[in-house]
């Protein structure tokens, strides 16, 4: 035991170098990820701004009790959740259809041109986008209703105000901003699927679709499996510039584009509403990582190799 | 490369030639309308072909060009200090836990590896910046709050260390008596190029296109605004910039052009990363297919 014990002591001072290189990543993420979490008690308190995160009273369940009655929860729960929900699927469709087109292509230059091209809006900020949307759907200047609409005679649209638009337009941005990455990944590993799994399948007279759906797909399962996981782990996120941004923060929109996210960066910088926003806060931050284990808890028990941890 | 015909391959090309426009028209309609004049803007609305090609939005910029250029410095300074920051902070952690010998090394893997899984959100991490470390107003938030170092970064980067750096090299260069700093330096970093790229050009991007930052914590400081932070604010307010602008453009004798001139900045925001991504294109391709790869 005692020589264990002086061997751990030499093994450390041996590494002293490699612990003090792991110094300022340690310390940050301490500050940046962990010390934060301290500040999820706030959910349970009444938050004063002179008295601080320890200081500030309890108030037990009143912050969500009073998140649940004005039905903010369910509308903001039904947003975040429902729009993650097509984004998932309608992206991992959309993705793996892209790939297999890719690989489809049989000039080399060809391939990596498209591969550039539809990366392109991945780079792009949310900020910028909105400026695109704008420019889009702008009421008396947007490009739709003037260049469309108009010569169609029909009557301009004014899309910043018409919430029935705003799911179908949000997803849409969605699909265009991410599906260029995702199909990559996608891509890759098709490129990685051993060849003469195909040419086996030729000459056994397999169609396309079928040797699509036999090979391409089941050697695409675990790459789905892992990013499906990845994907339902943040659930309960919404990207902040997609829903605040891109519609402008328009007040008449709230029903389609207000999230988790949206809802909590009003109520601490717009609204003053701390208490409401921290429940909804915690709701995500709890809720989301109970979904991660859950998932993947599933996952290990369906596919082990699969699983994330 | 393929197996199943030319008629698909053809069916192949014709779709992705549609989605590339798709990917890039959008783009186009900005520069385009930021070419336009502005009379012709108010009446035909935006459109992918200017309807009468001019350069005002562009001569109006350069005009009000002091606080597009504070800006533009900001959005520089910060990708180059954030950049190389991050990468040095991330590559300092995911060495050490690469080594299989380090004491310790499960425990704060899963220490890197839980951030991805569970955060406290924006408001704890808000009041924490601005109560505890009084950041708000300082050039440092554009740098600090959660972009300088990133657990996914961490863990892709310690993955690449320990399947492509042999330990017997790490074992020679032991031997021979170099120590750990002198190991990473010379032995390790040039060897680990495409990882090293791959996460200066995410980090990178994150903070040439980072808003978020700004919009939190610079509040009366907005000389501290980067680019993206002022585009953010002209979306909400067009007169954000005329305000500041509007004696030098007076005496300049020029209107506000403001419909043309909102889109002229998101251009000249957009074209750093247009004119340096097919450079970096194959690298970043690259980063996207390793950063898949579970750690």
């Amino acid at each position: 035991m005692q020589s264990k014990n002086k061997s751990l002591h030499h093994q450390i001072l041996k590494h002293m170098p490699l612990y003090f290189m792991m110094i300022p990543g340690l310390a940050y993420m301490f500050i940046n990820n962990y010390m934060p979490l301290a500040g999820l008690q706030l959910a349970f308190k009444k938050f004063k701004y002179a008295l601080g995160i320890w200081q500030s009273p309890w108030s037990g369940l009143k912050n969500f009790t009073y998140l649940f009655k004005t039905g903010d929860a369910w509308l903001i729960i039904r947003n975040t959740i429902g729009y993650n929900l097509v984004f998932i699927i309608l992206g991992t469709l959309f993705a793996i259809i892209v790939a297999i087109l890719l690989n489809e292509v049989q000039k080399k230059k060809a391939q990596q041109t498209y591969q550039t091209v539809i990366l392109l809006p991945h780079l792009i900020s949310y900020v910028i986008v909105s400026y695109i949307v704008y420019a889009l759907l702008g009421e008396s200047n947007g490009m739709i209703n003037n260049s469309i609409l108009k010569p169609l005679g029909m009557n301009a649209i004014p899309w910043y105000t018409e919430a029935k638009y705003w799911p179908y337009i949000l997803s849409s941005i969605q699909l265009w901003k991410t599906f260029g990455y995702s199909s990559i990944i996608y891509f890759a590993t098709i490129l990685g699927i051993d060849r003469s799994y195909y040419e086996a399948a030729v000459v056994d007279g397999a169609s396309v679709w079928k040797q699509i759906t036999c090979i391409t797909l089941p050697m695409l399962k675990p790459v789905i499996i892992t990013l499906t996981l990845l994907s339902i782990g943040r659930i309960f996120y919404s990207d902040f510039g997609l829903f605040y941004q891109v519609p402008m923060n328009t007040g008449l929109l709230y029903n389609v584009t207000n999230t988790i996210d949206t809802y909590v960066y009003r109520g601490l910088l717009e609204t003053n509403d701390v208490g409401r926003a921290s429940a909804a806060g915690f709701i995500q931050s709890v809720l989301g990582f109970l979904l991660v284990l859950g998932t993947n808890a599933a996952v290990r028990v369906v596919e082990k190799e699969q699983a994330l941890f | 490369m393929n197996l199943s015909g030319k008629g698909f391959s053809i069916f192949a090309n014709i779709v992705l030639v549609i989605l590339s426009l798709c990917c890039v028209l959008p783009i186009l309609l900005l520069l385009s309308s930021s070419l336009t004049s502005e009379t012709a803007l108010m009446k035909h609305g935006y459109a992918f072909i200017p309807s009468q090609f001019s350069l005002e939005a562009y001569q109006y910029l350069w005009y009000s060009r002091d606080q597009i250029l504070t800006a533009y410095q900001m959005t520089v300074l910060a990708t180059l200090i954030g950049t190389v920051s991050n990468v040095t902070i991330t590559t300092l952690l995911a060495y050490p836990l690469s080594r299989t010998t380090l004491p310790g090394r499960n425990f704060f893997s899963f220490a890197v590896f839980f951030t991805l899984l569970f955060n406290g959100g924006m408001i704890p991490s808000y009041l924490m910046w601005t109560q505890v470390f009084n950041i708000k107003d300082t050039f440092w938030s554009l740098i600090i709050p959660n972009l300088l170092m990133n657990g996914f970064g961490v863990i892709i980067m310690r993955t690449y260390f320990t399947t492509s750096i042999p330990n017997e090299i790490l074992e020679a260069a032991r031997i021979d008596g170099a120590g750990e700093n002198r190991t990473l330096v010379s032995i390790v970093l040039p060897l680990s190029k495409p990882i090293l790229s791959t996460i200066a050009l995410l980090s990178g991007l994150a903070y040439w296109n980072d808003w978020l930052n700004g919009l939190y914590y610079l509040v009366k400081r907005t000389d501290f605004y980067t680019i993206q932070n002022l585009l953010n604010r002209l979306i909400a307010s067009a007169d954000f910039i005329s305000n500041n602008a509007a004696n030098s453009a007076l005496t300049a004798g020029i209107t506000v052009p403001s419909v043309g001139v909102r889109m002229a900045i998101a251009v000249i925001a957009l074209i750093p990363i247009m004119i340096i991504y097919p450079f970096l294109q194959k690298g970043f391709v690259k980063g996207i297919v390793i950063g898949s790869v579970k750690g």
